[in-house]
């Protein structure tokens, strides 16, 4: 197996991009990734999207969109596992070149949410928990989420004040990211008091409906080196694993199963436990799932990563900052983007371009990406050579 | 919904048929083609115990379109006396009420209904013991 490296990386600002097509927005993300890597040409492309039929009517995305970028007849491939589509593409491409069948590969992200009712747009991410079981008998995924956050809270004692702690947290980091759909800061009150979605959930615990694209450009290290005039990204960990779809088939309502599995592979792979890790970004599609995820990664005991977040541990100056970018929460979720998004912020991290928002001497960050209520997770570290 | 895909969840939704694997015993609703336990593809179809615990809940505020006119309404999950989970609409309770571990029964309710002129979704919602 050959070593892997990031080589760049492109997203633009993300939000509700109502004068730009699919299309477009992948494209501009893929230019700049190509840009910033300083190619002159991919011999593969990855594209993680979750829903382009429900959200665009538009399937055979790979294709389209390889012919949009202007790389014509290269393989390219769509890798769907909801909102874990993106991370999967990045280990989709990593393993190419590991692999050494390409040497120079595009992994993009994309999902264009908003060009479809809210209504639609629930039922599209809907599609990714348990059609004729779960979604049947009325719930939402706010609703799953709220069931796992009230049965971590009936068993450890998680309270409503530390849900709220990430999201202020999230949105205070976002406020630094020009990227952001939301940089508002927000405080305390205005999440505990904002609309119910599903109890405990309010909609500021909520992740929103973005429209994005995200790319990174992966080579193997030999050429890295010799190419890249940026400081080099290792791929040094990538886990993956699944977990039932749904909630109920599940023995354990409090921990995500899929993350645990992946986070063990990854760190086994790179030979680093919790403590060498520098800075992690997690699928905080709602606050709970970000102290659920730093629990199963083993930043924190089970239970403990409620008052983890509450005490600052989780800040930028905490013992592990969790989520520079602003997260899912304020960053957006685009969520096919999403898991792309998450492996350039880490880089950006450890390259030093992460501006105010900077962790100082980054250099090992992990990613962490999930699917629907946690059927699927995606895991990778990233050590700056 | 489609009427194939509404049709073949009938004896699930309206008898809670479930199926036994014949090797170890464990039970799956849905029914499935091979046990995740011990690999075996023998199952026999059984009836589920109806009465069981609330594990979990949630009372959900916005709702999906053919849901809209029932919110907020109440959701959990629901383990049932022979060890297995769903999830199900908790009715005919006042939500300050609910609990985890109150014991609930399976009734068979309406759940949804496609339109004016659609498929009435039938299913079981779960009622206080
Ligand atoms: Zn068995």
């Amino acid at each position: 197996m050959r070593e892997v490296a990031i080589i760049g990386v492109g997203m633009n600002k993300w939000g509700e991009l109502w004068e730009k097509s699919i299309n477009d927005i992948f494209v501009e993300a893929a230019l700049e990734a190509i840009d910033d890597a300083g190619v002159d040409h991919l011999d593969a492309m990855y594209v993680g999207c979750m829903s382009g039929g429900l959200f665009n009517g538009q399937e055979h995305l790979a294709s389209l969109l390889s012919d949009y970028l202007g790389m014509g007849p290269i393989p390219a491939t769509r890798v769907e596992s909801a909102c874990a589509s993106g991370g999967l593409a990045v280990k989709s491409a990593i393993i190419e070149v590991m692999s050494g069948n390409a040497e120079i590969v595009l992994a993009g992200g994309v999902e264009k949410m908003t060009d479809v009712s809210g209504d639609q747009a629930t039922y599209a991410l809907a599609t990714a928990a348990d059609q004729e079981y779960e979604v049947y008998q009325g719930v939402t995924f706010p609703g799953l989420y709220a069931m796992m956050a009230r049965a971590h809270m009936h068993k450890y004692g998680t309270t409503r004040k530390q849900l709220a702690a990430v999201a202020v947290k999230n949105h205070d980091n976002g406020s630094l990211n020009p990227l952001a759909q939301f940089p508002q800061k927000v405080t305390l009150d205005e999440v505990m008091n904002s609309v119910m979605v599903a109890d405990p959930l309010r909609i500021l615990d909520c992740s929103p409906i973005t429209d994005g694209a995200a790319a990174i450009i992966v080579c193997s290290l030999e050429t890295a080196k010799k190419i890249s005039k940026k400081p080099i990204v290792k791929v040094i960990g990538l886990g993956h694993a699944t977990d039932s779809i749904a909630l109920h088939s599940r023995s354990d309502l409090t921990s995500l199963n899929a993350v645990k599995l992946a986070g063990e592979r990854a760190y086994k792979m790179a030979g680093k436990t919790p403590a060498d890790i520098d800075l992690v970004e997690v699928h905080d599609c709602f606050t709970i799932a970000e102290i659920i995820v730093t629990e199963a990664l083993g930043f924190f005991e089970p239970g403990k990563g409620g008052p983890a977040a509450e005490s600052g541990q989780t800040a930028r100056d905490g013992k592990i900052p969790v989520n520079t970018s602003g997260g899912l929460k304020s960053k957006g979720h685009p969520v096919g983007a999403t898991g792309v998004a998450q492996v350039i912020e880490v880089v950006k991290q450890l390259r030093g371009e992460a501006g105010k928002r900077q962790i100082e001497k980054a250099r090992i960050g992990m990613t962490q990406n999930m699917g629907g209520s946690g059927g699927s997770s995606v895991v990778h570290i990233l050590e700056k050579i | 919904m489609s009427v194939p895909a509404y049709r073949r969840a009938m004896p699930q939704r309206y008898r809670y048929e479930a199926g036994k694997c014949k090797s170890c015993g464990k039970i799956f609703f849905p029914p499935r083609l091979i046990c995740d336990a011990c690999k075996s593809r023998e199952f026999e179809t059984i009836t589920l115990n109806r009465e069981g615990v609330v594990k979990t809940y949630t009372v959900i505020h916005v709702a999906p379109s053919q849901f809209v006119d029932q919110a907020p309404y109440a959701i959990g999950v629901v383990e049932l006396k022979d060890g297995v989970s769903l999830l199900t609409q908790i009715v005919d309770c006042e939500f300050e009420d609910l609990k985890i571990g109150m014991p609930v029964r399976l009734e068979f309710r309406k759940i949804s209904e496609d339109g004016k002129a659609g498929i009435i979704h039938y299913g079981y919602k779960c009622v206080p013991i």
